[in-house]
């Protein structure tokens, strides 16, 4: 081992069940280095930090930090060697202040007094030195993401960090907070310390690392010096074959199908919405970019009829609703893929035949006088599974067991089984494998030949481009006017997720 | 240590988690046998005598199931759509009440038609009386575990009210109970001059017919989703506070009948000790069938038996008959750990 | 007296903060459960047994502190049941909280039955006495009323201080806080979650058994069934009430037993004409009010009845 190489993986094997989520993977890091470990969703990039970090046992393999072993499964033990991660879901106590949250365990638990004055002069010493600035005393819930995000990193550096694990550091950043956190890791990399940062976006890889580490299926599929590749050599190893977009064929665009008129909606998971105004017509992928939290999830919501207007209009094929909620948009001909497959979209515990008659149990195919008729809804239980390849073991499977891209599929069918008008399709290849994310884009596109209306909401904007007719950007709960296919370089559309420009309102 | 979900167990290993719960209870519960000073093999026995050893043992056995099954079925279904009903106590008088105010002559009806007056009028009380805590956790999210167990009290102090004014039994002798149910409102026994009677027969209909709507009816379905998962449940387009209110009718109503049978099949009137907590060992006895309804039937004849075996073994050994509230509370505890274990896997790294 | 003199009675106010005093030691261990993120439903059980703990082994010859002490190592026992069960193996904590209600109350029957085959009545003990501190107990109501109390009442305004502090000012108190509200905060800062948790029931658990000893040991002097008669459930609607709050809470407790002392002295002076039983159900019906109240704008800790697994987020 070199005398600056400051951490070593050797052999990582874990596995869940009968998936294996890292095989056999060893690397090493510098001093001073970044390294940027790419890696699609379920590429087995977070198990394998939260391995090196203690949150999980490795089943087989060592980790080295700085020389010594590191003990296995133990997250103080991580701490205490110099590792700070940075999680892509906060570690942070929304009711505590910024002061504390950093301080939590760094002084012994026993002690009859927190030290405040001293954690608050090293705060307010690392923020200087770093350019990380963040006021103490506030308590977290009034933080923006940008700001919690440098709570986290100064988390890490309070304890000493040598090694910084950045885990999708991005995804909720806009560009320009993204702009300030590359400074921060300059800085941090000019002061000794070394990173590991993960991805699956390539131009970030590009633009941050030294060295890119590319995972596919819990394998190392290869390693390259960033100098010395490029994005397209890059996303081949990360898919493992040629990356084709989706083939896009002409559509005529037909009759408006779905119209929000100004319609305005309580905060849900970030903003609410501001009298945003949209039109969904047949034929047409209306695509929906945005930074994380900044309305997607009200209007997803709004749309899927879980969420009423508080003010403004809906109207559907040209007739404005009346009450608005789940069941009256399942009536209207929308069909929902929603962001959450697990706590939204299905009902874990219950059967895979259960939950596809979900959205139409009420309806005469599935019951008659308020008994249901079971030999129908596992007929169509296993039509679905047949129609749309979903591997699983029999109908009465708990849908729970089944694979995220399988759970897909079937979330899938039950949505566009009845030929929908509309289709919301939120985040529908979040963690995703490359076989079932080309499936939802084909399935999607054939929805639109057949004359439906889709809004697809994505955080992805390679996806949003090569699907999308039309193009909306949101923003801090508003929407920028529509536009066509190609008309926005992925700069303009960057200004326009960061909330610059566009005030104006789709037609 | 993590918890893995594994597959749906087969029907036979479903059936033996209750079995080895109940061998831990027993284990569990022998040290405390032990510690009276006797032996555990013939203090069992004892009870398990008493609780099937002639046939008067097991008709009071039966006879005390009867409202252990009507409260375990409000428990389970209840449970079944996570609305933690811990009122089915306070249920139960209401029913009682029902049953005295109507069925002491002041309807002078047939049989035929005034036990299933009683029996509808006494539900609806008891269901509407759960109907309260689950308006208040939709409307306000207010918690119906503590709503529910506060009414337990203030229910029962009602009865007391009652008992000691208007429902009071002017020949009581200055006790405080309610005058007896004319003979057209009272349920006949089963077998003449012996405790059961036919509040058993509509207890086993009971736990049938709510099998049926958990398994078979558009209801069920609904109730077993808002359980499993309330947000998904609303996604779909389930009406989930409409669900939950229904259920509260239902769960509410069940119980209810309990305090309608004790008072119509058994005891005649209503008193204050008309349970002696019937309410909460409907808990165990639901936890126990893991909320199946027919399941419900088996465990409340044997949570029944632990309790007429103890006592009947208390008569003879010196171990006291508070045993078998050990035993049920502690099966209740080793019965919630064999159903995690039925559907998770336990890692130990 | 005039319904209203009775609030500027000195007697009266004795009465509410001895009332006071058992639901705050209970309304503090709560707390500490849930602001630790479990709910303990095993409080009324556990009062249960520690009023019979303390009593008890001040019976069998200890003295009045050992009984204390015994009261709460019960009270912990009962904890690290229901904290075994709810956290690392992360049961329901609705099932597991009444099963643990359930079996420390039949437990404690079981027991005393077992230790007193014969008695009719329950022996009595010599209870902790009135110790009125010197210059301040001369106050006027006042000091009267908070000031000529037991010592374990003074330990029980003693644990409300202790307790703030602890939460608010201590590390430890910052991990049972983050617990509560974002484990994963926890563990990412290498402390166990499992750990806080566990440690937190315990202790929050032994406080709840010594307010049950306080009925034995200072309010009276003996044990009777079904004397905790529902005040743990009265517990954990003042924790929501106190809005997971130390100071707030006591003042919860304070103003809930200065109803019950008053509506207690009203049905003295009602003569009967509305019945006794409309007094008693005040202090539940009170209990359901104040949660309807306080529920809406409740901010809940946000993990409180939510399992966590090591490595989940």
């Amino acid at each position: 081992m070199a005398a600056s190489t400051v951490l070593r993986l050797s052999g990582i094997t874990k596995r869940f069940g009968p998936l294996v989520a890292n095989d056999a993977i060893s690397f090493e890091l510098e001093r001073g280095e970044v390294i940027a470990l790419l890696g699609e969703n379920g590429a087995g990039k977070t198990t394998l930090m939260n391995i090196l970090f203690g949150h999980y046992v490795a089943d087989e393999g060592t980790v080295e930090a700085f020389g010594k072993p590191l003990p296995p499964g133990d997250p103080r033990a991580a701490l205490d060697a110099g590792i700070g991660m940075v999680h892509q879901h906060f570690t942070l106590a929304d009711n505590m202040t910024v002061l504390e949250n950093i301080a939590l365990g760094t002084q012994s638990l026993w002690r009859a007094r927190l030290d405040r004055s001293a954690a608050r002069q090293r705060i307010a010493q690392l923020s200087t030195d770093f350019g990380l600035a963040v006021d103490p005393a506030a308590t977290v819930s009034t933080l923006s993401v940008g700001e919690r995000q440098r709570v986290e990193i100064l988390k890490a550096l309070y304890r000493d960090a040598r090694v910084l694990i950045l885990d999708e550091p991005t995804a909720v950043l806009t560009p320009a907070e993204t702009d300030a956190l590359f400074r921060t890791l300059k800085l941090l990399v000019a002061k000794g310390l070394s990173i590991i940062f993960i991805s699956h976006k390539l131009n970030e890889v590009m633009a941050v690392s030294d060295r890119v580490l590319v995972l596919r299926s819990g394998r190392l599929a290869g390693e390259r010096e960033t100098k010395s590749t490029d994005r397209k050599q890059l996303a081949a190893l990360m898919v493992g074959q040629e990356v084709k977009p989706a083939e896009v064929s002409q559509v005529q665009v037909g009759a408006p199908l779905l119209m929000l008129d100004r319609v305005s909606t309580a905060r849900h998971n970030g903003a609410g919405l501001d009298e945003v105004s949209l039109t969904l017509s047949a034929g047409e992928i209306t695509g929906l970019a945005g930074v994380s939290g900044n309305g997607q999830a009200a209007l997803a919501a709004l749309i899927a009829g879980t969420r009423r207007p508080t003010g403004g209009r809906i109207s559907v094929a040209g007739h404005a609703v009346g009450d608005w909620s789940p069941r009256a948009a399942l009536g209207h001909g929308i069909a929902r893929i929603p962001e959450d497959r697990h706590a939204v979209a299905t009902i874990g515990d219950m059967s895979v035949t259960e939950n596809v008659i979900a959205e139409r149990y009420g309806s005469t195919r599935f019951s008659r006088m308020g008994f249901l008729d079971w030999k129908a809804a596992r007929a169509f239980a296993e039509e679905i599974i047949a129609d749309y390849d979903v591997k699983c073991p029999s109908p009465e499977a708990r849908i729970r067991l089944l694979s995220g891209g399988n759970m897909q599929k079937l979330i899938l069918g039950r949505a566009l089984d009845p030929e929908p008008a509309v289709i919301l399709a939120s985040q529908p290849t979040r963690g995703l494998d490359v076989g079932a994310v080309a499936y939802v884009h084909r399935m999607l596109l054939a929805a639109r030949e057949r004359g439906a209306a889709v809004l697809l909401i994505s955080e992805d904007l390679e996806e949003i481009l090569a699907l999308s007719d039309r193009i909306v950007v949101m923003s801090k709960g508003r929407l920028s006017p529509p536009s066509a296919r190609g008309e926005r370089t992925i700069r303009e559309l960057g200004e326009l997720m960061a909330g610059h420009g566009g005030e104006g309102q789709a037609a | 240590m993590r918890l893995e979900p594994k597959p749906a167990p087969s029907l036979a290993l479903t059936l033996l988690f209750p079995i080895a719960a109940i061998v831990a209870t027993l284990l569990i519960t022998s040290l405390l046998v032990l510690a009276a000073g006797a032996s555990p093999l013939s203090v069992f026995y004892l009870v398990a005598k008493g609780a099937a050893g002639s046939q008067f043992a097991l008709l009071e056995t039966l006879t005390r199931a009867t409202p252990l099954i009507f409260t375990g079925l409000a428990v389970a279904v209840a449970f079944r759509a996570k609305l933690w009903n811990i009122g089915a106590e306070a249920q139960l008088y209401v029913g009682g009440i029902v049953t005295v105010v109507l069925g002491t002559g002041a309807l002078p009806l047939p049989s035929v038609i005034l036990i299933p007056v009683i029996m509808l009028a006494a539900m609806l009380a008891g269901g509407l009386l759960l109907l309260g805590p689950a308006v208040l956790k939709t409307r306000f999210g207010v918690d119906e575990v503590v709503t529910t167990l506060l009414l337990n009290f203030i229910v029962l102090l009602f009865v007391s009210m009652l008992l000691e004014g208007v429902l009071k039994d002017p020949m009581g002798l200055g006790w405080p109970q309610s005058q007896k149910v004319i003979a057209e409102a009272q349920l006949p026994r089963i077998i003449q001059g012996k405790r059961l009677h036919y509040g058993f027969v509509i207890a086993i209909v009971s736990a049938i017919v709510v099998w049926v709507i958990m398994k078979k009816t558009v209801l069920g379905y609904e109730m077993r989703a808002v359980g499993h998962n309330p947000e998904g449940a609303r996604f779909v387009g389930i009406p989930v506070n409409r669900v939950l209110m229904k259920t509260a009718l239902l769960s509410g109503g069940l119980a209810a009948l309990a305090g309608f049978s004790e008072v119509s099949g058994l005891k005649g009137n209503l008193t204050l000790d008309l349970s002696p907590g019937y309410g909460y060992s409907g808990i165990v006895v639901a936890m126990l069938a893991m909320l199946n309804p027919l399941g419900v039937i088996a465990s409340a004849i044997f949570v029944a038996g632990i309790f007429v075996g103890a006592d009947a073994m208390s008569r003879t050994a010196k171990v006291p008959s508070y045993i078998a509230d050990v035993m049920v509370a502690t099966s209740l505890l080793t019965m919630v750990v064999a159903i995690l274990l039925t559907r998770f896997k336990v890692r130990w790294r | 007296m005039d319904a209203l003199e009775i609030l500027f009675t000195a007697s009266f106010w004795v009465a509410a903060i001895r009332i006071a005093s058992p639901l705050i030691f209970a309304t503090m261990g709560e707390l500490i459960c849930e602001r630790a993120g479990v709910l303990n439903l095993g409080i009324e059980g556990i009062m249960t047994a520690g009023a019979f703990a303390g009593w008890f082994t001040v019976y069998a010859g200890g003295d009045l502190w050992t009984g204390v002490l015994v009261a709460a190592l019960a009270g912990a026992m009962f904890g690290l049941l229901h904290a075994t069960l709810t956290v690392p193996l992360g049961l329901s904590q609705h099932v597991v909280g009444i099963g643990v209600t359930l079996l420390a109350t039949s437990l404690t029957y079981f027991t005393y039955r077992l230790a007193l085959p014969e008695v009719t009545s329950p022996p009595k003990i010599e209870p902790f006495q009135p110790l009125p501190i010197p210059g301040l107990s001369k106050n006027p109501v006042v000091g009267e009323a908070l000031f000529t109390q037991t010592p374990l009442t003074y330990l029980a305004f003693l644990t409300v201080a202790v307790v703030a502090w602890v939460l608010y000012r201590t590390p430890v108190g910052l991990a049972v806080r983050a617990a509560g509200e974002n484990p994963s905060a926890v563990e990412a800062q290498g402390i166990s979650v499992t750990g806080i948790r566990i440690g937190a029931v315990m202790v929050g658990s032994a406080l709840m058994a010594i307010g049950g000893a306080f009925l034995t040991m200072s309010a009276f002097n003996s044990f009777f069934f079904e004397m905790i008669n529902g005040r743990g459930w009265i517990c954990i609607a003042l924790v929501v009430f106190g809005s997971w709050r130390p100071g707030k809470a006591l003042v919860g407790a304070i103003l809930f037993a200065a109803f019950d002392a008053y509506q207690v002295r009203l049905q003295q002076m009602s003569g009967g004409i509305v019945p006794y039983q409309v007094f008693l159900m005040m202090p539940y019906a009170l209990s359901i009010l104040a949660l309807i109240l306080v529920a809406r704008r409740a901010t809940y800790p946000k993990a409180l009845m939510i399992p966590y697994q090591k490595g989940e987020r």
